[in-house]
């Protein structure tokens, strides 16, 4: 989706502003907060670029206005009550007050070391890549109401192949809940000029990883 | 949202009403059997004192000492990190970038906050910013201002959007003056922000 959360290259967010001796965690809370939402992935309540859709889905006012960690409770909050894992009345309330959705299993401290190591988005390829290293490709000019990992300064532009990383699940697909599909994965690479035109830093080229359905191929 | 909000709060209670928000959301979804709560003490646990970027300094210490490891890294850098037998096992997808006298590399995810928590930890503020994730793919030289960092003017400069699982991990220029150093004596050298590169590895002066 077209969201707020689609920054690259947007103005007037000022400096960037670094913290020294930054703690992991500001405050107790946003552990507990990132430890929930890692937990509820990890029982499968969610696949990654389903939570990511719910953080996009915030209003813009909510997104820009919240820490990370707040953005991250109110996903949390929202899912757990649009899928039914909690009701609003008992989040409101603080306690569980109707039986729970059965999963097949709860997370225990015992099951923490594997959910510490990222899971694999590699799959079997169906087909045979389209693009190889080298390839001018032009990504399509589209505009999904819907999760897309293509990010708006990136659509309808030319660049090259530089690595082909696998076939990896589909973001556009898996956030809808329309299953893995899974996509050949590339390293494009684009000279900035033809990103942000002739006053572009000369030396800067940016790359995206791009999923084949976002890509055709460009005359050399 | 699903909670009444009180706009008269004073200074300093969105951190307490952060807090009760989570304990609630936490004693429900506990008592609805999905999750124990000695889980989520273990995983801060894990993220507050065994995975940080002192992993990923191990990583490029070792790379600036051995050739043949920093080629495998290069080649395939979850191999080759596994191969450390680092705390936790790396995930798939990891890529390390090699900065040079003429090519420098930085990372950022304009789309949210992808980064790599296993050699990295967790990102700092900044990293998942609107300032540094609206402006490093199209004027990183001007970040690298904000972290006080310049590049000579020649040097080109590529910017890794994470757009997808793939993570990045720059491997920064080992400074000059440390020939003979300890792999453990480099690792003090390499910064977080020198492996986003948005800064350099620190100088031999600057730990003495």
């Amino acid at each position: 989706m077209d969201g707020i959360h689609d920054m690259g290259g947007m103005h007037g967010f000022g400096k960037v502003e670094p913290e020294k001796d930054e703690p992991v965690f500001h405050a107790p809370w946003e552990g507990r907060c990132l430890a929930l939402n890692r937990a509820m992935g990890a029982i499968g309540a969610w696949t990654i670029d389903e939570g990511r859709a719910g953080i996009e889905e915030l209003p813009p006012e909510v997104y820009l206005a919240s820490s990370y960690y707040g953005k991250w409770a109110l996903r949390l909050e929202n899912m757990v009550i649009s899928r039914g894992l909690a009701s609003a009345d008992e989040v409101a309330a603080g306690h569980a007050l109707h039986p729970a959705k059965p999963f097949a299993r709860k997370l225990t401290a015992a099951e923490v070391p594997r959910t510490l190591t990222r899971g694999s988005f590699g799959r079997p390829p169906p087909r045979p890549a389209r693009f190889k290293t080298g390839d001018r490709v032009r990504t399509k000019n589209i505009h999904p109401a819907t999760h897309t990992r293509l990010p708006r300064y990136a659509r309808g532009h030319v660049g090259t192949i530089e690595a082909i990383r696998g076939c990896h699940v589909f973001p556009d697909s898996t956030a809808v809940g329309a299953g893995e599909n899974p996509q050949w994965l590339y390293t494009v690479v684009f000279d900035a000029r033809e990103l942000w035109g002739d006053a572009a830093d000369p030396t800067l080229t940016v790359s995206i990883e791009a999923f084949e359905p976002y890509l055709e191929a460009a005359e050399r | 949202m699903t909670h009444e909000h009180d706009d008269d709060h004073e200074h300093g209670s969105e951190l307490s009403e952060m807090q009760l928000r989570i304990r609630a959301l936490e004693t429900v979804l506990a008592e609805k059997g999905y999750l124990d709560p000695a889980a989520l003490d273990a995983m801060i646990e894990a993220y507050e004192t065994k995975i940080g970027p002192h992993i990923g300094a191990r990583v490029v210490a070792k790379a600036w000492i051995d050739p043949a490891f920093k080629a495998a890294l290069v080649d395939d850098a979850t191999k080759a990190v596994q191969s450390l037998g680092v705390i936790s096992r790396v995930g798939d997808h990891l890529i390390a970038v090699e900065n040079t006298p003429a090519f420098h590399n930085m990372i950022v995810c304009t789309l949210c906050s992808c980064y790599p928590w296993e050699v990295l930890g967790l990102p700092p503020v900044w990293y998942k910013s609107a300032p540094y994730r609206s402006r490093a793919v199209n004027d990183p030289r001007g970040v690298l201002a904000d972290f006080g960092v310049t590049l000579p003017v020649d040097t080109q400069i590529r910017v890794w959007d994470s757009t997808a699982e793939t993570r990045f991990i720059v491997l920064p220029m080992r400074p000059a003056g440390t020939k003979g150093w300890s792999e453990e004596r480099l690792a003090a050298l390499v910064t977080r922000d020198s492996m986003i590169g948005t800064g350099l590895a620190k100088e031999p002066q600057e730990i003495a």
